[in-house]
């Protein structure tokens, strides 16, 4: 008897041991240091600020940092200065509370963005805000879903700002990301979201009645800037998930994990790019028709004569800046081309995760990549393989272009800045 | 008397162990079902993608009341929530087409894994609720 009991304990204690917890998955952060191509160096001008977005320089060196989730009352717009020239920053001040994504400068005005308005402060001739408190509100009542949420920000040279509304969904469906449920058709959230609006950049108080639905059919997107070479707008968007878990009867994992691509838009006046109906197919090299609209993969359908994007990267890597590079401190061949920081990707599971980089692409005068994409900055989400998203130590987010032709990324998981210079 | 204490005793252990087994097939069973539907977004460790989709390691939700957690498989989640101080902008669909033994499943590997430890939930708990 004793000795069943003892047997049953023996074997209890070893079923309870099996179900002992597995090590914490939530790894240590440390440095990193990034590889860049040949004479370009990188600095770390601020280790730890927030939960950085996008950046701009001013004229005068001071950087502008955009951040998002704001606690314990921190401001949403940044000022970072190095007043003794140390290439160290400081937190010079901040303001505004609201959290956001976008900030620009253009014409004497620093423009920001918080979820669902763009504000403008006026620059001093010093090239300070004057008025902190009391911005002009440029844009108000924009959908603000709980997803793509953000509203980037980009001015052309004709008085006009350009402003992303997301698509609070992945592909429209009834039911959001659910197995099964159709696609709705037509897409009800392409009347006030799934496109770029345009405003005026001087009229206050514009909403949808006064803007213009410039483009549509884009899901999301973050990474968004006007490419003064050429005269346009370009952006990028961040494609659709979950084909695999959606529809595994037509799509293996591998298949879920590189697809569709994300897509480098020229965005003109009328475009469509066809979401939710439609996404890029990098390998067959065109726009296939959803599934949740009667796609099998293959099959284009009504997405023949949709707009293509300019240049196709791996699925989900999450493209979070976008910036033409007009500086002279880099080679020639950075002229008017495009850096692109991903974010780094999370649908890939349960393949590893990719992107975490900032990549180039090189562009000719008509306003189209030159060439191929790339990689000019890795290294951000450090040695190992990134299995999940937490274990990336820094995420590039935000580009920036300072006033020597430096090269500014911001990273969201720490809030650090780095400096890229080019020396010959 | 020692007879029937360790007779009761043996029952009680008895008793505790093939729970303990019902459970540890449960378990297996919910890795899969787990790894079908809840991976892409919550990802293989639990620790979820900073910003969208919130992690199920030892969480309010994860380790607390039953018929909330089946809830939220059951009828999703679309609305702010604070996890560990933070708030995710996905959202979490219903994913009533799972059985209620797969949801039974699921969520007891998930509350015995990734550094949780809590009771099983029963096929019953979720057919119960989702009647309601
Ligand atoms: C499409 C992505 C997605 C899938 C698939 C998904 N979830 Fe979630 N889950 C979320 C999001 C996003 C939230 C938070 C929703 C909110 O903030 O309103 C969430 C919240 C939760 C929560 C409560 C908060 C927490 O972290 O403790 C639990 C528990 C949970 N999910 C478990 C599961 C389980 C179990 C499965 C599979 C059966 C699953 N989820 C599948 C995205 C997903």
């Amino acid at each position: 008897m004793q000795n069943k009991i003892l047997c049953w304990a023996v074997l209890a204690v070893f079923v309870l041991a099996s179900f002992a917890p597995v090590s914490d998955p939530i790894v240590a952060q440390e440095d990193v240091s990034l590889q860049l191509p040949q004479g370009f160096q990188a600095t770390t001008i601020i280790p730890e600020l927030g939960r950085n977005r996008h950046l701009v320089v001013q004229s005068n060196g001071d950087i502008y940092v955009k951040l998002d989730k704001l606690k314990d009352g921190a401001k949403g717009i940044v000022i970072l200065r190095d007043a003794n020239k140390d290439g160290q920053y400081e937190i010079a001040s901040s303001f505004g509370d609201y959290a956001g994504t976008g900030i620009a400068i253009k014409n004497g005005y620093l423009y920001a963005s918080s979820d669902d308005q763009v504000f403008r402060y006026k620059l001093n001739k010093k090239g300070e805000v004057e008025n902190t408190d009391k911005p002009e509100i440029i844009v108000t009542g924009l959908v603000k879903g709980r997803q793509h949420q953000t509203k980037s920000i980009a001015l052309d040279n004709a008085g006009n700002i350009y402003v992303n509304i997301g698509a609070p969904s992945n592909a429209c469906q009834e039911q959001d990301r659910s197995k099964g449920s159709p696609g709705q058709d037509p897409c009800p959230i392409l009347e006030t979201a799934g496109g770029i609006w345009q405003f005026r950049a001087d009229k206050l108080n514009q909403s949808y009645a006064e803007g213009t639905r410039y483009a549509t059919g884009i899901r999301n997107v973050v990474g968004l800037d006007w490419n003064a070479q050429a005269n346009e707008l370009y952006a990028m968007q961040h494609g659709r998930d979950q084909f695999f878990q959606l529809y595994p009867e037509m799509y293996t994992e591998q298949q879920s994990a590189e697809l569709p691509a994300e897509e480098l838009f020229m965005v003109k006046k009328g475009s469509n790019f066809g979401w939710p109906y439609c996404y890029y197919d990098q390998y067959q090299k065109k726009k296939i028709l959803a599934p949740e609209y009667g796609g099998d993969s293959k099959k284009q359908g009504r997405c023949e004569g949709v707009d293509q994007p300019v240049m196709a990267f791996p699925g989900h890597w999450a493209p979070n800046g976008l910036l033409f590079y007009t500086g002279k401190m880099f080679p020639s061949k950075y002229k008017n081309g495009a850096f692109i920081a991903f974010h780094g990707s999370w649908n890939r599971a349960p393949l590893e995760q990719q992107g975490y980089k900032v990549v180039f692409v090189p562009f000719g005068k008509d306003g189209k990549p030159s060439g191929d994409y790339e990689v000019f900055a890795n290294g951000f989400a450090g040695a190992g393989v990134v299995q999940s998203p937490r274990d990336a130590k820094f995420r590039p987010c935000g580009l920036a272009q300072g006033p020597d032709g430096a090269l500014y990324i911001s990273d969201s998981v720490k809030g650090r800045i780095w400096k890229i210079v080019y020396k010959k | 008397m020692k007879k029937i204490v360790s007779v009761v005793a043996f029952i009680a252990v008895h008793a505790a162990v093939l729970a303990q087994s019902a459970d540890k097939a449960s378990i297996e069973r919910g890795k899969t079902v787990y790894e079908s539907t809840c991976l892409a977004c919550h990802q293989a460790d639990g620790s979820g993608v900073p910003n969208l989709n919130p992690p199920l390691i030892k969480t309010k939700w994860t380790l607390g009341d039953k018929n909330q957690l089946i809830n939220v498989v059951l009828k999703g989640l679309d609305e702010e929530i604070e996890v560990d101080g933070e708030t995710y902008h996905n959202v979490m669909p219903p994913l009533n087409y799972l059985s209620d033994q797969e949801i039974a499943d699921v969520l007891t590997y998930v509350r015995n894994n990734f550094g949780n430890k809590a009771s099983a939930i029963k096929e019953a708990d979720v057919k119960a609720l989702r009647e309601k």
